[in-house]
């Protein structure tokens, strides 16, 4: 669900961030007010976890294609929402910068389509709801499959709004969204039952940690030992054993996108040939053809003199950078 | 009355499970001795390391650091005079850069960054890896790890250093530069280990510990050539004490320097 | 049976992590003029409109002079760039389809959905090398550095590199286990259900542990919840040429269409 920046506009971006940062600062805001210290080791592991985790491609069975989970659901449950906001921003940082997993740009979109919905909607709303009268394995199921499932929704439908907004591409609101919706259905099912195993977990051992977290109570006299202990235990589980079983295809956003071109590439390249070939019999018609004509075609598209002209630069550039290597080299054998 | 560093009295102290480890601990260490406690696995070597930093407070008895007690308010200043090495040097290394690690403390009481820096490259200087400054710890051998990690603890200038297993993994050229590096220092240090050697080497006096109370406290030279004592303890004779592999001879008593 | 995913990774940010420390002109300057020099360079690229192509091409400079002063290693990060196209060429690929007005491209007309097609991939290469240039030349550290100039509150800066210098190590350890255990079971493609116990209990002895240890470690050190960053590092002036020259290289690219100018002067003069 990462967004990259080629596809957002700045407008679209500065909101998001906006967002995302005003959000960020209200989580550090309530956890400076009750911070027990010992949570920032435990942030630092549990960001990690997600991080590893987050690298593993899952199969959703049935579809051939394969997500990776967000994280947002299990950290919210053991952390509490403020610190798994920060925490998912953390993760969501660092796979721009280092793997360029989601644009900088963008980062305000990602962290707020796959933090604000699972940390501040879903958690409280549905997870908390569910376990509001005491937790049990059949509630955690529940309650995890359905937080889980609803928070990748509103953030799948949220990727689709800005991308809309932004207006790079020209894909119908309809059409995305009936890709991308369903894909994160089921990736949302893998992930909510990812954690619900985890979380299940953690009650059973160490109950008082998902109440605590709950309750935005700080976690003190609580042997934090077994708490992270089995944190890392879920981190092994997922980041490194389920890994087995990860697939080689690609992520569901890129499946949906794949599925649709395979089946129309036929009718694009006909399109083309159509247009090719009926150019110089048609030129009458294409003025009607697009609607803003004349002052249309000049500020859309490439002229031939700007496509050389954009050649040219890509040699000049190439050039340049040739010349800088070469002056280095020289300049260092002489300094040597 | 001679000037006391280290006072522990009648410590007890029992884990949430039950397990009672430290069962009465009475002893004294004075200003500058290099105390070394041994113990078989599980006596409660790293209990009792733990008590004097106040990471763990015991359920009767006391510590006092320089007659100050060791309570949660006194943390603070407790902590300034103990500096403690952890036994992996990894989880002391936290920051990013080995620079960062050794300045964590000094920072954390709010010194003005000149004055860091000072203390920081002394630090460096004294454990000789002021070249690896700038590196990352996950790029330090074993050896540069456990000086990292004891600099980021002299740059809070501690009167006491306290060592958990300073030796272990260390290949030997490491393992006889860090010993060299404890002999130097002036501090008063504790040292707790498997090594007897190293133990012998570095420390004049020798506490063991036997199922969380004192076997025995004295000098190092009459208790770890002590064979039943330490049979008795769980522990071994020094190599170095033992007999010679080769010849079969009793090896003399003078350490390897 | 090893784990391409978490070694690749390990690799991956080793690799920039190697880059960001050399000492070339570009590493030296100060960290925030590199954020705001790839933001100001991101912006400009995404304001692009629709069809447009080749005057995103001269935004090449940015990237080429950089890799080529700050000596990094091209091929290796390109890798990690092209790793990251098939997702846009995925989303990108439904432009033909759905956009069907016709667009000027060399004097041909095409369904605008290519020429949108084009740009996409233009910006997303372009874009992506940017971030990559950013870690590579700056590395976690100054950034941080930054990020604090910036008055990120130091909480969230702390947490960033927590989680920044536990990942190497987790996925470490983690590699480990794997490998420790595909030595064992050679002739299973995963892990089996029933060795996930106790594969995962040895990790988690050590992962926990140093969790706690690590939380010892800081609170031995005077850590009292906040934390102390060094001081700031000053902007000289070398710094502040740096941040104008790019800034308005990119304004002026943005404003001037500057391959028609280079391509109407060299076809004006064929002519």
């Amino acid at each position: 669900m990462h967004m990259a920046d080629a596809l957002i506009s700045p407008a679209v971006g500065g909101v998001m961030w906006a967002a995302a940062v005003g959000t960020a600062a209200y989580s550090i805001k309530k956890i400076r007010n009750e911070m027990d210290e010992k949570k920032i080791p435990l942030m630092g592991v549990m960001g990690a976890f997600v991080f590893a985790a987050q690298m593993i491609n899952f199969t959703i069975p049935g579809t051939g294609s394969s997500g990776h989970i967000g994280g947002g659901i299990l950290l919210a449950v053991l952390l509490g929402p403020y610190a798994a906001f920060l925490s998912m921003a953390s993760i969501l940082l660092i796979q721009a910068l280092f793997f360029a997993d989601g644009g900088l740009l963008a980062f305000g979109s990602n962290v707020f389509n796959m933090g604000f919905y699972t940390c501040f909607i879903a958690y409280p709303l549905i997870f908390r709801w569910i376990t509001r009268k005491g937790m049990s394995s059949r509630r955690i199921i529940t309650a995890s499959l359905i937080s889980v499932v609803i928070g990748l929704q509103m953030g799948s439908l949220s990727v689709v709004l800005q991308t809309l907004f932004s207006g790079k591409t020209a894909l119908p609101f309809g059409t995305f969204l009936l890709f991308m919706q369903p894909v994160h259905l089921a990736i949302g099912i893998m992930e909510g039952l990812v954690t619900a195993a985890v979380v299940t977990f953690v009650w059973k051992a160490r109950p008082e940690i998902i109440e605590r977290a709950s309750e935005g109570k700080a976690l003190v006299g609580i042997s934090l030992k077994k708490v992270i202990l089995i944190i890392a235990i879920a981190t092994v589980l997922t980041g490194g054993v389920l890994s087995w079983f990860a697939s080689s295809n690609p992520d569901g956003l890129e499946w949906s996108m794949f599925k649709t071109a395979g089946t129309t590439e036929l009718e694009a390249s006909g399109e083309v040939h159509e247009a090719a070939s009926g150019i110089q019999s048609k030129t009458a018609i294409l003025p009607d053809y697009s609607i803003n004509a004349p002052e249309g075609l000049e500020n859309a598209g490439t002229s031939i003199s700007g496509l050389v002209g954009g050649l040219m630069t890509l040699v000049l550039a190439g050039l340049t950078g040739f010349i800088i290597s070469i002056a280095k080299r020289r300049s260092k054998k002489a300094a040597a | 009355m001679s000037h006391h560093k280290i006072e522990v009295k009648d410590l007890h102290f029992s884990y949430p499970d039950g397990h009672k480890a430290v069962k009465g601990l009475d002893f004294s260490i004075h200003h500058g001795e290099a105390v070394g406690i041994i113990g078989a696995n599980g006596a409660g070597k790293s209990t009792l390391l733990m008590l004097l930093m106040g990471v763990l407070f015991p359920e009767k008895g006391e510590v006092l650091v320089g007659d100050v007690h060791v309570t949660r308010k006194t943390l603070s200043v407790i902590r300034q005079r103990l500096g403690m090495v952890f036994q992996d040097p990894d989880d002391q290394l936290f920051m990013t850069t080995v620079y960062d690690d050794v300045a964590f403390g000094p920072r954390n009481y709010g010194l003005d960054e000149k004055e860091v820096e000072g203390r920081v490259l002394q630090a460096l200087e004294m454990v000789g890896i002021l070249h690896l400054k700038d590196r990352a710890p996950f790029k330090l051998s074993g050896g540069e790890k456990r000086a990292a990690a004891i600099a980021s603890v002299l740059s809070m200038q501690p009167d006491v250093l306290i060592m958990d297993e300073p030796t272990a993994a260390l290949d030997p050229k490491s393992r006889r530069r860090v010993m060299n590096l404890m002999k130097g220092f002036e501090h008063t240090k504790i040292i707790t280990s498997h090594d007897l050697d190293m133990v012998f080497d570095v420390c004049k006096r020798v506490i063991v510990i036997k199922d969380g109370r004192i076997a025995a406290d004295g000098s190092a030279a009459d208790i770890l050539a002590n064979a039943g004592l330490m049979d008795e303890c769980g522990l071994e004779l020094p190599l170095s004490l033992q007999k010679c592999p080769v010849c079969g001879r009793d090896a003399g008593l003078v350490p390897y320097s | 049976m090893n784990n391409p995913n978490i070694i690749n990774s390990i690799y991956n940010m080793r690799l920039l992590d190697e880059a960001a420390l050399k000492t070339t002109a570009v590493h030296r300057i100060h960290p925030l003029v590199k954020l705001v020099t790839t933001l100001a360079y991101l912006v400009v690229v995404v304001s692009f409109g629709k069809y447009e192509t080749g005057r995103l091409l001269p935004f090449l400079f940015y990237p080429v002079v950089i890799f080529a002063f700050a000596e990094l290693p091209v091929i290796s990060m390109l890798k990690r760039i092209l790793i990251v196209e098939p997702l846009i060429i995925g989303i990108g690929i439904l432009n033909p389809l759905f956009d069907r007005q016709a667009v000027m491209f060399a004097g041909v007309l095409v369904p605008g959905g290519w020429v949108a097609f084009l740009s996409i991939f233009i910006k997303c290469s372009l874009t992506v090398t940017a971030a990559l240039l950013l870690i590579a030349t700056t590395g976690m550290d100054k950034l941080a550095l930054a990020l604090r100039m910036l008055k990120v509150p130091r909480l969230f800066v702390l947490q960033l590199l927590l989680t920044y210098r536990y990942i190497s190590v987790l996925m470490e350890e983690v590699g480990r286990s794997l490998k420790a255990y595909s030595l064992k079971a050679p002739e299973h493609k995963g892990v089996q259900r029933s060795a996930w116990g106790p594969l995962a209990g040895q990790l988690i002895l050590r992962t926990f542990d140093r969790a706690q240890r690590v939380y010892q470690a800081m609170c031995l050190r005077g850590f009292n919840g906040e934390y102390n960053t060094g001081g700031n590092i000053r902007l000289r002036s070398a710094d502040l040429g740096y941040l104008a020259g790019w800034v308005l290289l990119f304004i002026s690219l943005k404003r001037y269409d500057i391959p028609l100018i280079i391509g109407s002067l060299l076809t004006g003069v064929v002519k």
